[in-house]
């Protein structure tokens, strides 16, 4: 890691630790995971549910519902700032001012009897010495920002009179009306429309590079990451098994889950042109979070595991320059289909 | 939502022109009219005495023809006169109303202010030591009647300070006044306040694990503000209607209450009245009391609408 990215790092995790504790046992919903966001940059966290994408964002946001769950190990740094240290009270300074939080669902994420506008007035109240008034003007301007039409009218309005795209970006208003450090976007498109789902991404991208936003984008999609990261992590069964840049990890996936994953991503296939390809699928299922495996949790369903695999987890390890994997045969599969 | 509002007006006529017809037609069903009773205690009477003092109250008439002259009149504003005390019903009546819708009001005041807080509580601290004190609190709210409940009060305060809160109509101090009142209300307002407790505490739970506090929370909205602010507006739409419907309950409560603390309210007057047959008094009150349960029902659907923006009616 050169000096130069050290310093330009806006949250810096390590070794995050955060169990859920169950009925049916404790399980690690993210267990050991370390990454580093940098002013403006944007690193994607890519996974099947279940892995632990979201528990990793709650708990850098701390709200991660205790009980049942707990961030039991490691570090969060926001700015210096070791979040994991802050009482309840300097948290809620944080949340929303310093790091804002975009949901999965836009229905349901307003609360649907307090209108737009005072929805976003009430983040730049709770951050900001700003009269009602202030604010209001300040909500309606960030609003327009975020490109709703006639955004004096749709202030007034509540969440059920917005389409479902207009009220992602009401949430990216009140996201980023307090201009924070960094922003984390919880598979913001996954329930829109798709013709939607491009306009919002590009929304948060154009913004992020005029704010400077650190954006940390949670998704399943990776179309959607190589249209927007620069990094990326991937994560399988609570734990990171692999981080590159973008550029390195479509061209060289090092992890055989990540090569399992871009096998599945359908191929676009020009209009009339006829195929009976069938679209690949990474074969089992992914395994309970109380009942894992001894050594590497894919070996299961891995088709390159050996013996070892089985036995020993692989420590995550630098496989190439800035590019690491958690795999016993890594490096040998340079070249493998 | 004008014309929604018309509608509801007009059915609301309707429905007061059934239950009418229906409290007429039962009060006469009901075996013995204030005749029989006055003269079954005297013993035997002359049949034609009888037959005069019928006529002179009107009761030789077809009942079509009675109920006809009880709706004529109330257009008119006249509620005809008592049997047992021969002044007009309405004389009778607005003098008790004030007592006891101080009575109710305050019952109610006090199961919301108690029921709705005490259950964000409950529900905010789900599973602790204070939600399960407080669910047993309202367990006990529910089952234990609210007669039993003021006679309890009275023996405790007979044992504790001597002596009894006694009905004045002219209160000296405050305190007397707050145990004249406040007691009673509180003896029947305990149930309510159980139940509206319960509603608050489901229906918040409900709403806590919403996306949208997910979201408050993500703000840094603190914990008050969550619950208050965001959580309970929206859980407050099933407990309005339960304090709605409890509104129209109370009467029933206020019944013995009123009997058991000796207070010249409606309620009580109510009973009075029905033992003797005093059909002006009783049909006049509980078509007061059909009149209020009416109003109650319409306030409750109007306060939807002016609470939760997602509700209009009639568009």
């Amino acid at each position: 890691m050169s000096e130069a990215r050290k310093d330009d790092t806006i949250l810096d995790v390590k070794n995050l630790q955060t169990v859920f504790f169950t009925n049916s046992g404790l399980f690690r919903a993210v267990d050991d995971v370390s990454f580093t966001v940098r002013r403006g940059e944007t690193l994607a966290i890519v996974g099947e549910s279940g892995c632990g994408k979201s528990v990793t964002a709650l708990s850098v946001m701390r709200l991660v519902p205790d009980p049942p769950g707990r961030v039991v190990g490691g570090s969060v740094t926001l700015e210096g700032t070791d979040l994991l240290s802050l009482d309840e009270a300097e948290m809620r300074d944080i949340r929303g001012n310093r790091i804002s939080m975009i949901f999965q669902e836009p229905m349901t994420s307003l609360n649907p009897v307090m209108r737009i506008g005072d929805q976003i007035t009430e983040v730049l109240r709770l951050h900001q010495e700003m009269t009602a008034k202030e604010a209001w003007a300040k909500a309606v301007e960030m609003l327009r920002l975020v490109r709703i039409p006639e955004p004096d009218r749709r202030a007034h309005e509540y969440p059920h009179q917005l389409s479902g795209g207009m009220r992602q970006r009401a949430m990216i208003a009140m996201a980023l009306a307090c201009r924070p450090a960094l922003l984390i976007a919880d598979e913001p498109t996954t329930a829109l429309d798709v013709t939607i789902q491009a306009q919002i991404l590009a929304l948060i991208v154009d913004l992020q590079k005029k704010l400077g936003t650190g954006l940390i984008l949670i998704t399943h999609d990776l179309g959607v990451v190589a249209q927007t990261a620069q990094r990326v992590i991937v994560m399988y069964a609570g734990k990171k098994v692999e981080e590159a840049t973008v550029e390195d990890l479509f061209e060289n996936p090092k992890h055989p889950y990540t090569r399992g994953l871009m096998a599945s991503m359908p191929a676009v296939i020009s209009f009339g042109a006829k195929t009976d390809a069938r679209l690949n699928e990474i074969p089992g299922m992914v395994p309970s979070l109380t009942n894992l495996p001894p050594g590497c949790a894919f070996a299961p369903r891995c088709r390159l595991a050996v013996d070892r695999c089985r036995a020993e987890y692989p420590p995550l390890q630098e496989v190439d320059g800035d590019h690491f994997a958690a795999c016993w045969r890594a490096t040998e599969l340079v070249g493998v289909p | 939502m004008f014309a929604y509002i018309v509608r509801r007006l007009a059915l609301m006529l309707v429905t007061l022109i059934g239950i009418s017809i229906i409290i007429f037609v039962l009060l006469r069903v009901v075996p013995g009219n204030i005749v029989d009773i006055l003269f079954d205690a005297a013993g035997f009477v002359d049949p034609t005495d009888k037959a005069n003092l019928e006529k002179e109250l009107g009761l030789n008439l077809p009942i079509y023809q009675q109920y006809l002259n009880w709706i004529g009149g109330l257009l008119h504003g006249d509620l005809g006169y008592s049997y047992v005390s021969e002044k007009p019903a309405l004389q009778e009546i607005l003098p008790r109303i004030p007592i006891t819708a101080r009575l109710a009001a305050l019952a109610l005041l006090f199961s919301a202010s108690i029921g709705i807080p005490l259950g964000v509580l409950s529900a905010v601290h789900q599973g602790s030591r204070l939600d399960y004190t407080l669910r047993v609190v309202s367990l006990s709210g529910l089952s234990l009647p609210s007669f039993w409940l003021g006679l309890l009060i009275l023996m405790a305060s007979v044992s504790l300070f001597g002596h009894m809160p006694i009905y004045n109509p002219n209160p000296a101090t405050w305190t007397e006044a707050f145990a004249i009142y406040a007691v009673p209300a509180m003896a029947v307002g305990f149930r309510s306040a159980a139940l509206t407790m319960r509603i608050t505490r489901s229906s918040m739970l409900e709403i806590l694990r919403q996306d949208y506090i997910r979201t408050a929370r993500a703000k840094g909205a603190s914990e008050a503000s969550v619950n208050y602010r965001h959580a309970l507006k929206n859980a407050i739409l099933p407990v309005i209607t339960v304090i709605g419907i409890e509104a129209a309950f109370l009467i029933g409560g206020l019944i013995v209450t009123e009997t058991v603390f000796n207070i010249p309210g409606v309620a009580r007057f109510l009973v009075e009245a029905l033992r003797w047959r005093d059909y002006p008094i009783v049909q006049n009150l509980v078509m007061l009391i059909a009149v209020v349960v009416v109003v109650a029902n319409f306030t409750v659907d109007m306060l939807y609408a002016a609470i939760d923006p997602r509700i209009r009616y009639g568009d």
